[in-house]
């Protein structure tokens, strides 16, 4: 068992190590088959983990191996050591299953790729940094993975670097991501400061005692955190790097920019769930994050033109949700929202990876339309992850995990009716965007001609998702239908259950107004995009409609204010500076010297009478001296 | 009155001597000049010596003497070797020793 979980992580890294340093020589065939093959190995262990897990659950909860001691300084020891839990066990399930579908497709998508092998070298290492990150034992061995997925991110935004715009965006997300991580590593010390330990287990233990409720200095620390899980969930007001981040390879987008990396917020608020607990104000300001941001991100993506931004914002609107169950409380709300959104965006972005390739690399929806029937395959799947995406009722696994969301808004102790008519009004949105995709991009006439339909080795990863974008639901259904809640057992071995305000309100009245604001969201983008066309031409005369709809297209100007505040003036003090305002001093120095040199050095002739004459006026200058004196 | 004389006699010397140092161009000239220096600091501490009845001065003036000449064999076995290097005795001319370093070359950029 030991050895099989150190595999987990071990097996991409082998890959990585096989693909970065023989990659060039093997042939793309081979190339692909170890790139892929690790993390279907990969993948099969983790659910054959899985099984053996939900059969005989180990005593202590959680399947644990020292691999061995990282370093031991003074009092702080830090071993490398992996701890898989029920939590654990879910986002390795999400990251190995998910992301062999994914290498998989990747195997076609970049066929005519000729960096082929270090595609797939950056996707291995980014699978291994990813599960040490869900898998660690301790903080640091966190953060290694937490860095090491932002590497790899940056690495693969920028995978086509030779057009400048992609590499800017690999540096935007790189240094906005940084000013979280930052905030995180602080979190981290103070943590250490406090607790003296970083091992996880250990921290659960200890801060219930050590820290009392709401004390400034957990307050402090859970701040920290959350804020290193805003930079990399992409929270506002961190968020502007993801849509920018669409500029690397659609299977990268899919992977990182939506299954796995953007949820590392996630995991680790709820790894931290003691901390958090013992702050009811970061939980409100987590809650109050996740609202604001599935609001401001789904106003976004319903004026984007660009298929990938739009699925870029309602990532980040998705991942709001799940920041807003965790702070109302529900738990396992948001690591079950994160479970079934890793399958259906996923499957999103890889069939939009699919139209794209196939419409000859054209990203906007209004020159794509009526590929329903060119394309049905891509059309039947694209299908059934808008229709999980829009949370169509009980036929799509996005229903069940945001109708608990929805649920617990109100309902959980955290929980407020804003909060819940903030989530309700982004159901409204989310279904909004979604039909008007759906609508421009598969209905009405052709415009651009199709191109090769993608192979089988890209079509099996988008049936596999589909199936499961509908059926990954299944597995927890609402309180008030069902009782199947085999996803909130799992979790909850390890986290804590929803604690539900007093009166709980009647459940099924607001399920309904909810599937309500899901279809009047479906209706109102049939009837601006398909029924009647013409009130969006009316709007487009409107000056205010049309500044509002640039306000959202440039995500509420916040890259504009970022300018503002903080670019700006750092190109002006780098120019004020340009000329190294602290140098001048040594460059006078310098000078000052070099002049001194020039003078003296006049006296150093060479003629020996000179030195003669100057050795007498010395002489003359220490009698004259002594008899006055 | 007789040791004022003497050392007035030294002075001369003294002076002579620089002024033979300082206007000669012959290195071998610079040279004679300075022994002639030497002496008259020689005569000034004879002098002293036969003033005050002690026997230092002329002790003195035997260090001097064993000084010179060591100077000058030093001193002349130099004159050769510049000779030969320089195919010349004249010290206006034997000033490669000059600083004259280019000030700019060494600015820092």
């Amino acid at each position: 068992m030991h050895q099989t979980l150190s595999l987990i992580p071990a097996l991409p890294l082998a890959g990585f190590l096989i693909l970065s340093l023989l990659g060039r020589r093997l042939p793309n065939r081979l190339v692909a088959l170890i790139g892929a093959g690790v993390i279907s190995a990969a993948a099969i262990i983790a659910i054959w983990l899985g099984i053996s897990f939900l059969q005989a659950p180990p005593d202590s909860g959680a399947y644990s191996v020292e691999l061995w001691r990282w370093m031991s300084v003074a009092n702080f020891n830090c071993s490398f050591s992996l701890h898989v839990d029920a939590l654990s066990l879910v986002f390795v399930f999400v990251i190995t299953f998910v992301g062999a579908l994914i290498h998989i497709y990747s195997a076609g998508f970049m066929k005519h790729d000729r960096d082929y092998a270090r595609f797939f070298a950056s996707m291995n290492l980014f699978v291994c940094a990813m599960l040490l990150l869900v898998m660690a034992d301790n903080l640091v061995l966190l953060y290694l993975g937490w860095e090491g997925v932002g590497l790899c991110s940056y690495l693969l935004i920028g995978f086509w670097y030779e057009t400048t715009a992609n590499v800017q965006a690999a540096n935007k997300a790189f240094y906005i991501t940084r000013v979280g991580d930052t905030a995180m590593a602080i979190g981290f010390f103070l943590l250490f400061r406090e607790l003296g330990t970083l091992d996880i287990p250990a921290i659960q233990k200890l801060a219930p005692e050590h820290f009392t409720s709401g004390s400034p200095i957990i307050t402090a620390i859970a701040l920290l955190l959350l804020a290193g899980g805003m930079g990399k969930s992409a929270q506002v007001p961190l968020q502007t790097w993801l849509p920018d981040a669409m500029a690397g390879p659609s299977p990268v987008s899919a992977l990182i920019h939506a299954a796995t990396m953007v949820t590392a917020g996630v995991y680790l608020v709820a790894r931290m769930h003691v901390l958090f607990q013992l702050s009811p104000l970061v939980m409100s300001i987590t809650a109050v994050i996740g609202a604001l941001t599935l609001f401001i991100a789904g106003c976004s993506a319903m004026v984007q033109t660009d298929i990938k931004r739009i699925l870029a914002y309602s990532t980040i609107s998705q991942v709001g949700y799940m920041f807003l169950a965790l702070g109302v409380g529900a738990w396992s709300a948001g690591v079950f929202h994160f479970f079934t959104h890793a399958f259906f965006k996923a499957l999103l972005f890889l069939a939009a990876g699919a139209v794209i390739e196939s419409l000859h690399h054209e990203h906007g929806i209004f020159k794509m339309g009526g590929l329903k029937n060119k394309m049905p395959l891509v059309f039947y799947t694209f299908l059934a992850g808008a229709a999980a995406l829009a949370a169509l009722p009980l036929i799509t696994a996005g229903f069940f995990s945001k109708d608990q969301v929805l649920w617990y808004a109100l309902s959980a102790n955290g929980g407020n009716p804003l909060l819940w008519i903030v989530a309700l009004l982004g159901a409204f949105i989310t279904a909004f965007y979604t039909t008007r995709l759906m609508l421009v991009v598969f209905w009405g006439t052709e415009k651009t001609h199709v191109g090769e339909l993608p192979g089988r080795l890209m079509t099996l990863p988008l049936v596999i998702l589909a199936i499961l974008s509908i059926c990954a639901g299944f597995i927890e259904w609402p309180h008030n239908m069902l009782h199947i809640t085999l996803f909130s057992d799992l979790v909850q071995k390890v986290l804590p259950p929803v604690v539900e305000a007093e009166p709980v309100p009647s459940e099924a009245l607001f399920q309904l107004i909810a599937v309500v604001a899901t279809f009047s969201g479906v209706f109102v983008g049939y009837l601006l995009y398909r029924k009647n066309t013409s009130i969006i031409e009316s709007w487009k005369q409107t000056p205010a409609m049309v500044w509002l709809r640039d306000f959202f297209y440039t995500g509420w100007k916040f890259d504009e204010l970022y300018n503002i505040l903080f670019v700006r003036p750092f190109v002006f003090i780098t120019q004020l500076n340009k000329q190294d305002v602290i140098d001048k001093i040594y460059a006078g120095i310098v000078s000052l010297f070099q002049r001194l040199n020039g003078i003296f050095s006049v006296s150093q002739d060479g003629s020996v009478r000179t030195y003669v004459i100057g050795v007498l006026i010395g002489i003359i200058f220490i009698l004259a001296l002594q008899l006055i004196l | 009155m007789a040791s004022y004389s003497v050392l007035a006699v030294a002075a001369i010397l003294f002076t002579l001597g620089l002024i033979g140092v300082l206007t000669r161009r012959n290195v071998i000239f610079i040279l004679i000049s300075v022994e002639v220096m030497l002496n008259a600091a020689g005569l000034a501490f004879v002098a002293a010596g036969a003033r005050w009845g002690q026997p230092d001065g002329q002790v003195m003036f035997l260090f001097i003497l064993a000084m010179a000449a060591s100077e000058v064999s030093v001193g002349l076995a130099l004159v050769m070797q510049v000779y030969h290097q320089h195919k010349t005795l004249d010290v206006t001319r034997l000033n490669v020793l000059k600083d004259d370093i280019d000030i700019q070359e060494i600015k820092v950029q």
